[in-house]
């Protein structure tokens, strides 16, 4: 009920957007977004778009993971 | 690229698995509140990855677990009704009650229309002018608004006979009620998708008032790890506060137009929990204004039944004071096949999600 599952907009029109997850694709209805385009990823729930995916948040969330990964190879037995 | 490979990465997840058993020093309790969380928690098998001390249990964020049998009752009655199509969410279906269920209704002819969003529903509407068509509303601020772009648009669109039976509800005060009901909860993996709507101001009161760390998870294993090794930091330096992890996601403003839509068509109001009975503003219902297409309005609730005495421990489970495995009808009495409770219905039931991926290994 409370899943949302990450889709690619494809094409926009009338309110809504023709989104692809893996080989499907479903109509969504935009109209709890603004300013979306073709090739946003969004959230979809229930079939309305309800927040678009921030790439550049999702790479720096990654960034900080494999860092850790480097200081514990860098000194190992410390965390500080 | 496909972000969400890149959080369920394997090296990812070793290196928090090896950071979290670096610093996990105590013994930490933390409850994920959404059933998403639950059910990615159990297919990824991260209770068995995490080092002993630390505990994840469920809470009351399976909209279908905490519904009432009243609702389930009413639109029931609905669905026996001439001239009335009920198009709900599947989940619901198979939700026992009252020695019946909706399934079991749909099988003996009652017009039971599944669908996966609001949208068919209008669709139903505009389809068959001679019915009326009511729309199983619940689900939390994820799908609330949704439903309020539904009903202002079967306004837009003129279709008066469209309905919705509201069971919406909203997350806060139920975290409140886990609180106050006494918990040894010592911090929260909080909801994304709701936050995804909401931003991340909902939850200040949990640190605030009761001293408990919060922080807002995504729902692959990467995220969710990352998130609890966040909470470990938390109550290690004994310094709680609201933490977004899911932050690809959840901005802190949350979206507005969402929220704004939402605020238009519902008002707060009391609303009844499996687990707690009746929560104070913890519900949502149609403004006077949208009134004529509420179906509790329009179409009033059968007399109430007396419930029928269950062994089910789905609500102290919800309420995070025990675990699936406590209930003497678990995987007995009790299975996916054969639900005796809510729990164990929904695929994001605390019951459900341990029976599929427990009793398989
Ligand atoms: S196992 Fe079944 S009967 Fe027991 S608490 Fe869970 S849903 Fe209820």
């Amino acid at each position: 009920m409370c899943l949302s599952i990450p889709v690619r907009i494809v094409t926009i029109e009338g309110g809504f957007a023709t989104v692809s997850f893996g080989e499907n694709t479903y109509r969504a209805s935009l109209q709890l977004l603004e300013g979306m385009k073709p090739g946003d990823y969004v959230l979809l729930h229930a079939g309305f778009a309800i927040q678009k995916l921030d790439r550049q948040e999702a790479e720096e969330t990654l960034r900080l993971i494999d860092e850790m990964q480097d200081l514990s190879d860098g000194k190992s037995g410390s965390d500080q | 690229m496909d972000i969400s490979k890149e959080f369920r990465e394997r090296g990812r997840v070793d290196i928090l698995l090896r950071q979290i058993r670096q610093e996990a020093t105590e013994k930490y309790i933390f409850m994920e509140v959404c059933g998403g969380h639950t059910t990615a928690i159990h297919s990824y098998g991260i209770p068995g990855l995490l080092p002993g001390s630390i505990n994840l249990i469920s809470g009351p964020g399976c909209p279908v677990c905490v519904t009432s049998e009243s609702f389930l009752d009413h639109a029931i009655a609905l669905s026996a009704m001439p001239g009335i199509l009920v198009a709900t969410f599947g989940d619901l279906l198979r939700v026992p009650g009252g020695g019946t269920s909706l399934e079991k209704e749909k099988a003996a002819g009652a017009s039971i229309i599944v669908v996966y969003s609001i949208n068919e529903a209008l669709d139903l509407a505009a389809k068959n002018k001679d019915k009326m068509v009511v729309f199983l509303a619940i689900g939390f601020e994820t799908t609330a608004p949704g439903t309020a772009a539904g009903v202002l648009d079967a306004g837009k669109r003129g279709l008066a006979n469209f309905f919705i039976l509201s069971a919406h509800k909203i997350m806060p005060p139920a975290m409140r009620a886990v609180v106050e009901g006494g918990t040894n909860v010592n911090g929260f993996i909080c909801p994304g998708h709701v936050s995804a709507i909401t931003g991340s101001g909902i939850y200040g009161f949990l640190p605030d008032d009761f001293g408990i760390g919060c922080v807002i998870s995504g729902f692959e294993p990467v995220d969710i790890l990352q998130s609890v090794l966040m909470l470990i930091r938390q109550v290690n330096r004994k310094d709680p506060g609201v933490e977004v992890q899911y932050t690809r996601a959840v901005r802190p403003e949350g979206n507005p137009k969402a929220m704004n839509i939402m605020k238009q068509v519902f008002k707060v109001s009391d609303q009844w929990w499996r687990g707690f009975g009746t929560i104070p503003g913890s519900g949502l219902q149609l403004k006077p204004e949208y009134e004529k297409s509420d179906a509790g309005k329009v179409f009033p609730a059968p007399p109430q039944r007396q419930p029928v005495e269950s062994l089910c421990m789905c609500g102290s489970i919800l309420r995070g004071t025990h675990t699936p495995a406590d209930c003497p009808l678990f995987g007995t009495g009790c299975t996916p096949a054969d639900p005796a409770g809510a729990c164990m219905v929904s695929a994001e039931g605390a019951c459900h999600a341990f029976h599929k991926y427990t009793m398989s290994l």
